[in-house]
């Protein structure tokens, strides 16, 4: 191995060791877990309310779903990009970051359970 | 041995996407929680990353061919509304088990539930395969993304098995048929 030759440069270029921060990760999955809270809270806003799921219905044949899911996808992906763009180069305080998505992720999967959208909605 | 063509998009949605996904996500499980214990690093070649990628892409894509076949194909089917004076609701699925008090509950809980929990399984497993990807080489560097990234998968996981779950058992009490009828086998009627 010639010992002048920069590591890394033996092996292609897909090969090599990257030595990223965390912000991308924290960026996708705080995100990730900001999209499973939308889908959540808007799932009961239109099993809430009447003129919300017209307002949500995109696709009549699917109703409100149509609404609900287009919105959360759109959500997550927008934070994403905020996120992303933001945190591109930066290392974040990844445990804080982890505890938050996980926080928002549970709610959302709770939203999602009938039982308890119903409990919320007094029904 | 005939199938209609919404009873075969139905078996498309459920056994070819839905069930595939979740071979997908219990591999990729068992393969991070095994990478987390692993000594050390394993190191795969050019075509090995190219292959490992081609599985992240190929499960991401079966989640969201999952929701979205199920959300836009088959969910108009299944809350499709019995026009006036009908009384067989066989086309009608959704009604069908509205209409009796042993099966409501499929609906009500079964669908109700299913309809928006499958949407966290793409959401959830599109963030761990950019992240597995991104992060391929350096992954064991930031341990609590990897925590991160297992917690996302068991509840894609958890999200998808629901999901079929009440799928399977819906379409067990109240089938989505309907359309032309497809000829498989044997003699027509």
């Amino acid at each position: 191995m010639n010992p002048l030759q920069p590591q890394g440069e033996e092996r292609p270029a897909t090969l090599r060791r990257d030595h990223l921060p965390n912000g991308p990760a924290g960026a996708a999955i705080l995100s990730a877990g900001a999209g499973c809270l939308a889908l959540g809270i808007l799932a009961v806003v239109a099993d809430a309310s009447k003129p919300m799921a017209r307002l949500l219905t995109f696709y009549r044949p699917t109703g409100p779903l149509s609404g609900v899911s287009s919105l959360a996808i759109l959500l997550w992906l927008v934070t994403w990009f905020i996120l992303a763009r933001r945190w591109r180069t930066k290392t974040v305080a990844i445990a804080k970051v982890n505890a938050v998505a996980f926080l928002l992720l549970a709610l959302g999967v709770l939203l999602t359970f009938p039982p308890f959208a119903d409990f919320l909605q007094g029904k | 041995m005939e199938i209609t063509l919404r009873a075969l998009i139905t078996l498309v949605h459920g056994m070819l996407f839905g069930a595939f996904f979740l071979m997908a996500v219990s591999g990729l499980v068992v393969e991070i929680y095994r990478s987390a214990h692993a000594e050390q690093p394993s190191a795969l070649t050019a075509k090995g990353y190219s292959l490992e990628r081609l599985y992240l892409i190929g499960m991401v894509g079966l989640g969201w061919a999952a929701v979205l076949t199920g959300a836009y194909l088959i969910y108009p089917w299944y809350r499709a509304v019995p026009p006036t004076g009908v009384t067989d609701l066989a086309l009608y699925p959704r009604f069908l088990l509205k209409s009796s008090a042993t099966t409501a509950g499929w609906h009500d809980l079964g669908m109700e539930w299913k309809e928006h929990i499958a949407w966290i399984a793409p959401i959830a497993i599109t963030m761990v395969a950019y992240v597995m990807t991104k992060y391929r080489l350096s992954i064991r560097e930031h341990p609590q993304v990897r925590t991160s990234v297992l917690v996302f998968a068991l509840v894609a996981f958890g999200a998808a098995g629901v999901a079929g779950f009440f799928g399977a058992m819906l379409n067990k009490y109240a089938p989505v048929n309907g359309g032309p009828t497809i000829h498989l086998k044997g003699k027509s009627q």
